[in-house]
């Protein structure tokens, strides 16, 4: 029995018991459901073990959307208990937890899982390729993504969460102030999905630089290829310096070492530093790709080419470089010189240029348009004001002298998710929408849709504007409490009514779903919004093999050209078309990699070796394995194609 | 499968074109890992504790032979790939051969000098400078060690099927696997030996 103590957890409450008899009657539901239903085949061979990119990108989305709500519970519980001052509701130990799992389930298994999706479904439609460069790569990224989101989720029912906020920093990660085994937890659910994450990256690469359709050249790509594009090379630069990172800091908890320790040489701020090497430039990894959907959605619904392709590209390049050059600006009050910090103020008040850039270039490219005010128009309008707010706060919050006031207080806490939810989440949701007829076949409910939108949007707003007030009168952030003598108290009550309402939109938007599934009509044809790119000129749901013929390119919106001015995007006939198999690999070597990282946090060394060895066996049988993919007749292509009434 | 036959082999299909590209991409990621070690490593270099420092452990013998060995296995390597393009299986082979040996031996002498750092009292746990030096040599040798399987496998698929367009390619990606491994040692050898002996 001693060997099953270490399982326990360390803070229990009725809650987490709740949670995990909850969590053991939907496994049973699942498994029973899929059984009765037959169904097992069908996922294996038809999802489980797919490569193909658009279906990849399907299961990143749907498990981004569960970590949202995973993520939201822990906000609305956070909001619950500052509601009122003094309140009783999660002690200081829970609420350290319920923070730290909601910053990175939120950033790491929410934020970039929907981005990710967003790309692996969109960016091969968008240059005309039929599949990304390593379809197998693909979905061992994937399943690593998956396989690192579940150990992080379940820590809070077997051996306890993490409880270090989501920037972990150390000694207070250290073992010393964090005993139990959550931040192990946190150490190898971040590494695994971030070595997919890695995986990721270069597939992209290779793929926009290699798979364009004949015509596309770099500057006639679609604007959110061209931020997928920069976003990966973003992903190969900055991951690596988290895995060295994240393998410093379990060395340091689990072998004791001394990299991050205040004795024996060590150096906590190390820790810092690293961490915001990375840490920087993923929330431009963030934040790209969705500048890149706002340039499609506010084109296709002002119904013109966007404003400033060159300046659009050029101002993300820079952006880019220059994300590497800030990361001091998250600690300025932690002991560097004057000159340090007034280096870090520069450079971070400088990458507001070229956002600032972006922004008039989609209000120019809204001037004198012909505006649909669709849902997807709705977020895209939506997100220049408020994400305008965001990036004025960041500002004030990069001049290094000021910060030492709001610093660690509820203003930066507003600031960022200023930027995040105007800006990522609402992206997230105009894609969504946007390309959902491309998805599934049919369009979701406009109506419901826009009550969802201006739930969000003035839940934001109630969430989040008081945060700057209390902020600046010095609430701290990560405090589970307050006094009454304070004041907080109302401004964090209507906050808390923010936050209801945005958990209100979220339930409409899921609701949304399941009534477009059940109402809206199914014939809506491959191009429902009269768009621009590529995507449009599949029919509808897109064969597997996306393109029947390889379209031909002369400009960024070819479709569009195809359209209106008489271009012809399929000029050559029918050939058969290669595909790689199908394979039940990654979903194994990610079982494999979960058994590991589950091993290596409670130090169970035998199950850590055995999972080893599995994931080099995996590796070897690939190499030896022989695999060139299949054809696909011509007949068939043009069987499938008749059906759907596709390309001519 | 279109065949180009105006490219060596292992460049011949689209696919093999994007597998080095990729795997350049790749080396890119590994330029950005080591360099986060060698930051690290110069933050903590003189972070000793009550343990020795970089001058008082350092052998200089195994460290150069360590380097010679390297540097040749890189040389035979490069010989491999050569023979590949003029189509000489046997040789071929054989410099893998010889390139898996040198990198085995690499390794033992490798060992042999941890197990000397033991000895004087450097581990993981003696310092920071002593952690950061064996995880950097650590993660430089983990990867010397799978290219060993690595390359191994490779030599047996080319001894059973021959040079085909995958045999070839997966051949010449690791020998820039090797290279890069090479350069990285080169890093190790100025700025951490012979910084340190200094
Ligand atoms: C105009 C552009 C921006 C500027 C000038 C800016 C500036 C800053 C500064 C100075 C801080 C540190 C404040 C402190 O700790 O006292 C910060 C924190 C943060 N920012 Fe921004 N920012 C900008 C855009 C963004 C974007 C686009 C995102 C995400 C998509 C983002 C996400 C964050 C996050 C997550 C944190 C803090 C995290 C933490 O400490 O837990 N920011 N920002
Ligand atoms: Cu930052």
């Amino acid at each position: 029995m001693e060997f099953f103590d270490r399982f326990a957890i360390p803070h229990p409450s009725p809650m987490i018991y709740a949670s995990m008899v909850a969590i053991g009657l939907v496994l049973i539901a699942i498994v029973i459901g899929l059984t009765y239903f037959k169904k097992w085949g069908y996922l294996w061979r038809e999802w489980l073990t797919t490569v193909d990119h658009k279906r990849i990108g399907m299961m990143y989305i749907i498990s981004a959307l569960l970590m949202l709500f995973r993520g939201g519970a822990d906000a609305v519980m956070m909001r619950l208990q500052t509601a009122v001052p003094d309140n009783t509701f999660l002690d200081a130990q829970h609420y350290n937890e319920v923070f730290t799992t909601h910053g990175v389930v939120m950033i790491i298994f929410m934020a970039m899982a929907f981005i990710i999706g967003m790309m692996n479904f969109v960016v091969p439609l968008q240059i005309g390729a039929r599949d990304v460069a390593f379809p197998r790569l693909n979905a061992i990224s994937f399943w690593l993504y998956f396989a690192g989101a579940m150990l992080f989720n379940i820590s809070f029912v077997i051996g306890g969460s993490p409880d270090a906020g989501w920037t972990n920093y150390f000694p207070l990660a250290g073992t010393e102030f964090s005993e139990t085994v959550g931040v192990n937890y946190y150490m190898w659910a971040l590494q695994i999905s971030g070595i997919g994450t890695l995986m990721t990256g270069i597939n992209f690469i290779v793929t926009i630089l290699k798979m364009r359709a004949p015509g596309m050249t770099l500057m006639k790509m679609p604007m959110f290829t061209w931020s997928a594009l920069i976003t990966n090379v973003i992903i190969v630069f900055a991951f690596p310096v988290l895995t060295i990172a994240l393998l410093m800091g379990t060395l340091d908890r689990q072998f004791g070492t001394h990299f991050f320790a205040s004795t024996n040489g060590g150096m906590d701020m190390l820790w810092a530093n690293l961490f915001w090497v990375w840490g920087h430039p993923e929330v431009y990894i963030l934040i790209l790709p969705a500048f890149g959907i706002y340039s499609e959605v506010i084109a296709t619904f002002s119904q013109r080419n966007l404003y400033g392709y060159k300046s659009m590209v050029g101002s993300m390049v820079l952006i880019s470089f220059m994300s590497f050059l800030v990361w001091v600006h998250h600690f300025f009050t932690m002991g560097h010189g004057p000159l340090v910090n007034g280096i870090f103020s520069i450079t971070t008040m400088a990458i507001a240029v070229p956002t600032g850039i972006k922004i008039f270039n989609w209000l120019l490219t809204m001037w004198k348009g012909k505006i649909r005010f669709t849902v997807p128009m709705l977020y895209s309008i939506g997100f220049i004001p408020l994400f305008t707010i965001g990036g004025v706060t960041g500002v004030m919050l990069a001049m290094a002298s000021a910060d030492y006031q709001y610093h660690n207080t509820m203003f930066l806490v507003a600031h960022f998710h200023n930027v995040i939810i105007p800006g990522v989440v609402f992206a997230m949701l105009a894609g969504l929408t946007y390309w959902w007829p491309k998805m599934f076949g049919f369009m979701l409910n406009e109506r419901i849709g826009k009550w969802g939108f201006w739930f969000l949007s003035i839940g934001f707003c109630l969430a989040f504007f008081p945060m700057y007030i209390t902020g600046l009168d010095g609430q701290a952030r990560r405090m589970y409490t307050y006094s009454e003598e304070t004041g907080f108290g109302p401004l964090n009550m209507l906050s808390f009514f923010g936050a209801g309402l945005m958990a209100i939109a979220f339930i409409l938007i899921v609701y949304n779903v399941y009534y477009s599934f059940r109402h809206s009509p199914r014939n809506v044809g491959q191009d429902p919004w009269n768009a621009r790119s590529l995507e449009w000129a599949t029919p509808n749901p897109v064969p597997h093999y996306n393109f029947a013929v390889t379209p031909v390119v002369n400009s960024s919106e070819a479709f569009w050209d195809s359209k209106k001015n008489g271009h012809q995007l399929f000029k050559n006939k029918t050939e058969k078309i290669h595909m790689p198999n199908n394979s039940g690999l990654p979903i194994i070597l990610a079982g494999l990699f979960f058994v590991f990282g589950f091993s290596f946090v409670f130090g169970i060394w035998p199950g850590v070796i055995i999972a080893a060895l599995g994931i080099f066996g995996c590796m070897a049988y690939r190499t030896f394995e022989k695999d060139n993919g299949h054809y696909i007749p011509v007949e068939e292509i043009e069987e499938t194609e008749k059906k759907l009434g596709g390309a001519k | 499968m279109k065949l180009n036959n105006t490219e060596p082999l292992e460049y011949s299909t689209n696919q093999n074109q994007m597998n080095i590209l990729g795997f350049w991409i790749f080396l890119g990621a590994e330029i950005m890992l080591f360099g986060t070690l060698f930051a690290s490593f110069f933050t903590l270099e003189n972070g000793v504790g009550s343990g020795p420092s970089g001058a008082e452990v350092f052998e200089i013998t195994p460290v150069i032979l360590e380097t010679v060995i390297l540097l040749t296995s890189s040389f035979t390597i490069g010989l491999a790939i050569h023979a590949m393009r003029i189509n000489n299986k046997k040789a071929t082979l054989a410099f893998l051969g010889i390139t898996l040996l040198l990198g085995l031996s690499f390794l033992g002498v490798e060992v042999y000098e941890f197990i000397h750092y033991y000895h004087v009292g450097v581990t993981l746990q003696t310092s920071a400078f002593s952690a950061i030096l064996l995880t950097t040599l650590g993660t430089h040798g983990a990867h010397v060690t799978f290219g060993l399987f690595w390359g191994l496998f490779i030599f047996l698929q080319i001894k059973k099927r021959g040079f085909t367009p995958e045999t070839t390619n997966k051949s010449f990606i690791f020998s820039l696997y090797w290279h890069f491994l090479d350069v990285v040692w080169i890093f190790i050898f100025s700025f951490i030996y012979l910084k340190g002996m200094m």
